[in-house]
């Protein structure tokens, strides 16, 4: 029952390892839960998830597993009797297990753990190990051969009505870890300088003066250290783009949050970069800012980060008037516009998300390509991206090939 | 409260009302020395859950507040060159013992302590992206060098360290793994009954429930940027009760609304919904059904 718990929250997506289960079964074995099976669910909850974002989740396991348990839980005779049985590990030998039993090693942890996995594929469908289906001693079909014990009023709220409310569901958030991933992409986007008014304390420049001065306290100060990072971004936003949405928008929340930099801005598009881009995603008329305006307004030492996909069709990209928006018709084709914005900025990336397969097969990608060094919207796409902005100058790299 | 097997236990204190699940994160880290990573809603009491948890269990505390420039190895200990270069100059302590300019940090001076102590670690996502992985080691160990002297702080008895966090940064794995978590959740009527019963004695109940009913109203509004919370909530009784208001007069308004709403655009927006006709409820049946169970 408690590996249905465990494993039904891996099936859902929660990231509960290892370590995440032995601390659950330190708790139990604390007797940290009495006998209520409210509060094994806060303790297994509190050992076991670790963003509220998966609570609801945890919730909806939980009320499955446990469905039909109610009240009371000896869960403690349940779970030592399960972890002194070493049938229960049949793939460990028994240094393994000895290892287990201290605890230590993450690495170990992290074998074990595969193991586990591996076991609970090969066995699915109701083995001795991780039984659903009745042969199992921890089934969950409603009949307690083992010892749950059934009834004994709890004192507190039931445990599964709790599960049951899921009060949680707002939390859920499915893209909690992607952009953590890419903010420590982004955590590169910077180049220090000293600039500004010398307000720090400069202590080896001090000591060095000083002892010119023959121990006559010279303080020196000095700027303190800066990111530089002036960041444009233009994002392509409908038609194509829609299905992006999920990684697209992590990657707005990563650098909306990237509080480093010292300057950004984002503008959106609409297929290709025409004489307007807009303030907001909406592209309403009112929040048009004319794409000169940008090139006046943001000096070379900006950098440029466009987003998109670069898949249009070739008039959108190479004609006068290819525009597919009628209200911005536009005398000037936008490869015109691109040359312009990477001949401007110092820096400028294109970040596709695209597979990169498929950026041979569009013509205007191809094109794009050979303007803007391009990088896919991955986690290592955003890192290698980034490194283009803050590093060695170079001009577009190994355009995608015809 | 040591118990007969030397557990802490905590139940919350008489001003600090806790909720169920709270006290079972709570004493869960307690029992197995883990740290206890809270996160919350602003106002839902996490930096005060600290000061009570050490209050009921009779440990002293030790504060560490993280700001955007913290540092992990400032909360170990700080050498201070410039007071050594300044002694040395103009005379004072002994220079040429190092000891005399090395600060313990908070976390030094929790592990160097000889009792049990309560380290709040507060608002760890204020800091940069890598400080949580920055103390993994110290957090794990409850020990560290100082590089200097060859020193080794350790605690004797490890402390029990609290960390909060309002989600601005997400935290990394490794980090998480090793806590225990609770999310407070926003407290709900019966437990928020309690918790103004603590600040403001013997309410008429009537008046409570009308004062709930708006503040919860106030809460559903998906206009406001900023949705008021507990602590607003009890100033907001506490203007209410000073200027003697009766309950017929929240019923169709909200007097004072300054000390619920901090933020201009949500005033208007709650101003430009009246104008539009908009009602108040006075029932908790014209909440949702969440508030109706």
């Amino acid at each position: 029952m408690f590996l249905d718990l465990f494993y039904g929250l891996r099936e859902e997506g929660v990231p509960v390892g290892m370590q995440e289960w032995l601390t659950l079964m330190d708790a139990l074995r604390k007797n940290l839960h009495g006998s209520s099976l409210l509060r094994f669910y806060h303790i297994s909850r509190a050992c076991l998830v670790k963003s509220e974002a998966y609570y609801d989740r945890y919730d909806r396991v939980f009320a499955r597993v446990f469905e039909g348990v109610e009240g009371s839980i000896d869960v403690t005779d349940e779970v030592m009797e399960w972890l002194n049985n070493p049938e229960n590990f049949p793939k460990l030998t028994p240094e393994q297990m000895e290892e287990l039993e201290r605890l230590s090693s993450d690495e170990l942890m992290r074998r074990f753990m595969e193991t586990l996995a591996e076991q609970d594929e090969r066995h699915d469908g109701g083995s001795k190990w991780v039984g659903t289906g009745g042969r199992s001693p921890y089934g969950n079909n409603g009949v307690h051969p083992t010892g749950i014990r059934v009834g004994g009023k709890s004192r507190n709220r039931s445990a599964m009505k709790v599960a049951e409310e899921r009060h949680f569901e707002d939390y859920r958030t499915d893209q909690t870890l992607d952009v953590r991933q890419i903010k420590v992409a982004l955590k590169k986007l910077r180049r220090m300088t000293r600039d500004g008014r010398a307000s720090e304390l400069d202590i080896d420049e001090t000591i060095d003066e000083t002892c010119r001065n023959a121990g006559e306290i010279e303080l020196m100060f000095r700027p303190p250290r800066r990111n530089n990072v002036r960041l444009l971004l233009l994002m392509d936003v409908g038609g194509t783009m829609d299905p992006y949405f999920k990684p697209v928008s992590s990657l707005l929340t990563a650098l909306h949050e990237e509080h480093g930099l010292k300057d950004f801005r984002a503008y959106y598009f609409h297929n290709c970069i025409y004489d307007a881009v807009f303030e907001r995603a909406s592209m309403h008329r009112s929040a048009a800012v004319p794409t000169g305006d940008l090139i006046r307004r943001f000096d070379e030492r900006w950098k440029l980060l466009v987003v998109g996909d670069a898949a249009m069709h070739p008039a959108e990209l190479m004609e006068p008037y290819g525009g597919i928006d009628p209200r911005l018709v536009s005398g000037t084709p936008g490869i015109d516009w691109m040359h312009r914005l990477i001949d401007h900025f110092d820096r400028s990336v294109w970040i596709n998300p695209d597979d990169r397969k498929l950026w041979s097969h569009s013509y205007t990608t191809r094109i794009i390509s050979k303007i803007f060094p391009m990088y896919h919207l991955s986690v290592e796409g955003v890192a290698d991206a980034v490194a283009a902005l803050v590093g060695a100058k170079q001009s577009a790299k190994e355009p995608v090939p015809s | 409260m040591a118990d007969g097997n030397g557990f802490y236990k905590f139940t919350g204190t008489q001003d600090y009302i806790a909720s169920e699940s709270l006290v079972d994160a709570v004493n869960c880290a307690l029992a197995l020395e883990r740290p206890l990573l809270i996160k919350g809603e602003p106002g839902t009491g996490k930096t005060l859950l600290a000061r009570h948890v050490a209050e009921a269990l009779a440990l002293p505390m030790e504060s560490w507040h993280i700001k955007s420039t913290t540092k992990a190895a400032d909360g170990l200990y700080v050498y201070d060159t410039v007071q050594r270069l300044n002694d040395s100059r103009f005379g004072g302590a002994d220079v040429s013992d190092i000891n005399h300019y090395i600060k313990l940090g908070p976390l030094g001076r929790v592990f160097k302590a000889t009792s049990r102590q309560v380290l709040l670690i507060d608002e760890v996502d204020k800091a940069d992206i890598e400080f949580p992985n920055d103390l993994l080691h110290e957090l794990d160990e409850m020990r560290f060098t100082i590089t200097e002297t060859g020193e080794e702080v350790a605690a004797e008895d490890r402390p029990f360290v609290i960390i909060t966090s309002n989600n601005e940064k997400e935290l990394p794995d490794a980090f998480l793994r090793r806590c225990v978590f609770h999310f407070i959740e926003f407290p709900e009527r019966d437990l928020m009954r309690r918790i103004v019963d603590v600040h403001h004695k013997n309410l008429d109940a009537q008046l409570l429930d009308q004062v709930l009913i708006k503040f919860y109203w106030l809460r559903e509004q998906t206009e406001l940027r900023k949705k008021p919370s507990t602590s607003e909530l009890i100033d907001w009784i506490a203007a209410l009760l000073r200027s003697g208001i009766t309950r017929e007069q929240i019923e169709s308004h909200i007097p004072f609304v300054g000390s619920l709403l901090k933020n201009e655009q949500d005033t208007e927006a709650l101003r430009g919904y009246k104008e539009r006709g908009g009602g108040m409820p006075s029932d908790w049946s014209e909440l949702g059904p969440r508030y109706n169970q």
